[in-house]
């Protein structure tokens, strides 16, 4: 039988909610980092690299590493890892620095 | 006997590493010491900043003028890593009289070799497209430039093929000395190393470092904060600072001072500074600096008031008393040299710094006059 982290723990938590990556569903729990909601979604990447456009995502998972960052409600460089998941958050893919709008 | 070479530097700085290129280059064998790693004090704590904008006319200009030109050198003959951009300086000025001020003091510079031009207020976003409005105007320096001081120390100190001995066991614990007191070497934690020329590129640590030589040279730490933000696109184009950043520079007051000056860098990040006070070498937060420099920052680039900083740290210029760098043969000491004591310059005068020290090693009258740099200044009773 499947062990999750959530029987290992065992955790009750309250009713899941809806946060979106890039527009589409992701399902979350309280309690849940972003970035652990997109994990146990599936997904593993939500940004490209400065350099050479590579995929990231969550590496350390204790918000020391800085490759999760993410654009969260529009605010580029979020580290998902540390934002807790909140109702209807709109996570999107970040490209580089996520700050291309301001260049001159 | 561990080695013997023609000369030992002791910092691996920008200036020592310098100071090793041009030695090398002249055909000397050098070693480089230092208890740290390569740009590992004030050399990896700095912005990179190349400039002729901030001095007035004397000695230190002249300087300045002849090391951006071993700069535009330097930059065809390293690797492409030293980040060497001749982005250009802007001073702005928030009022009439103020401008005043920077055209009076243009004015002295440009008769000293410095070009420079004006930009009326309507032309600054030209220059700056992210400048707060409302200025009254500025001053473009074309001869600014930046590189990236850590790489360009270690890329100098590769270039210049000397031995490089880094570590806690290279400290320098005493001077050798013959009959006479002519210098023979060093002694460090590791054995003695011998060398007839001994270079003091020890930074803000030159004063100490001329104590263990017995000679007075009062080199005081003089800190400054950075504040990094995010890396971000190009939103800074030159190195853009306000006009009282003058006047703090040439100030020698200890007590906290803040004037900004902001800069993009290649990598992504905008620096933002300049904080100055003479607290010893004590690196404990100043909140006040630091929020000092974020409130001028986000009053001169709004765009910067949406920015994450994503540290800040301080470093120790080299302070000496008049403002000038200490460079030549120390008549106190025979073999002794100094190279330090550069305050806030030290990597835009780094390369004529090297430049003076190997031709004063190889008996060469060097480019420009270095009276006004003598190491024994400071002595009581004058200069001997």
């Amino acid at each position: 039988m499947a062990r999750t982290p959530r029987e290992l723990a065992g955790a009750r938590p309250d009713p899941a909610f809806e946060i979106t990556l890039d527009g589409r569903p992701v399902t979350a729990l309280p309690g849940q980092s972003v970035a652990a909601a997109l994990w146990a979604a599936g997904i593993l990447s939500w940004r490209t690299t400065r350099e050479g456009g590579r995929p990231r995502g969550a590496f350390c998972g204790i918000g020391q590493c800085y490759e999760c960052l993410a654009v969260i409600n529009g605010v580029p460089n979020r580290r998902a890892c540390l934002v807790p998941a909140g109702a209807g958050d709109a996570v999107t893919t970040q490209e580089g620095h996520g700050h291309a709008g301001l260049g001159v | 006997m561990r080695s013997a070479s023609d000369v030992i530097v002791v910092g691996a700085g920008v200036v020592g590493a310098a100071c090793a290129y041009y030695a090398a280059r002249a055909g000397l064998s050098v070693t480089v010491l230092d208890r740290g790693p390569v740009a590992g004090g004030t050399t990896g704590s700095g912005e990179g900043n190349l400039l002729v904008s901030d001095k007035e006319p004397g000695p230190e200009l002249e300087l300045a003028l002849f090391s951006c030109k071993l700069w535009q050198e330097l930059a065809e003959l390293l690797p492409r890593g030293v980040e060497y951009e001749p982005k250009g300086g802007l001073v702005v000025a928030r009022d009439e009289p103020g401008m005043a001020a920077l055209r009076t003091f243009a004015a002295g510079q440009e008769k000293a070799g410095v070009t420079v031009r004006e930009v009326a207020a309507d032309r600054l976003p030209d220059l700056e497209p992210h400048l707060a409005p409302g200025l009254a105007g500025g001053f473009h320096y074309p001869q600014d430039a930046q590189v990236m001081p850590a790489l360009a120390a270690a890329h100098l100190l590769r270039a210049s093929g000397a031995e490089v001995r880094l570590g806690p066991g290279e400290e320098v614990a005493g001077l050798l000395t013959g009959p006479g007191g002519a210098v023979r070497g060093v002694r460090t934690a590791s054995g003695a190393l011998y060398a007839p020329h001994v270079v003091n590129a020890a930074g803000a640590w030159g004063g100490e470092f001329a104590r263990l030589a017995g000679v007075l040279l009062p080199v005081l730490p003089r800190r400054g904060f950075v504040l990094v933000t995010e890396p971000l696109p190009r939103v800074v184009r030159h190195k853009v600072y306000g006009a009282d950043y003058i006047a703090d520079v040439a100030s020698g007051s200890a007590a906290l001072q803040t004037s900004l000056v902001i800069e993009g860098t290649r990598a992504g990040p905008v620096l933002i500074g300049a904080s100055r006070e003479r607290v010893g070498f004590d690196r404990t937060l100043s909140v006040e600096a630091v929020r000092r420099l974020a409130t001028g920052a986000t009053e001169l680039f709004p765009v910067l008031a949406g920015v994450r900083t994503m540290r800040t740290y301080a470093g120790f210029r080299p302070y000496l008393p008049d403002h000038l760098p200490a460079i030549g043969a120390d008549a106190r000491v025979p073999g002794l040299l100094h190279a330090c004591g550069h305050e806030g310059a030290g990597i835009g005068l780094a390369p004529a710094t090297g430049r003076i020290i190997a031709d004063v090693l190889t008996g060469t009258q060097p480019p420009l006059d270095i009276g006004p740099f003598d190491p024994a200044r400071f002595e009581p009773g004058g200069s001997r």
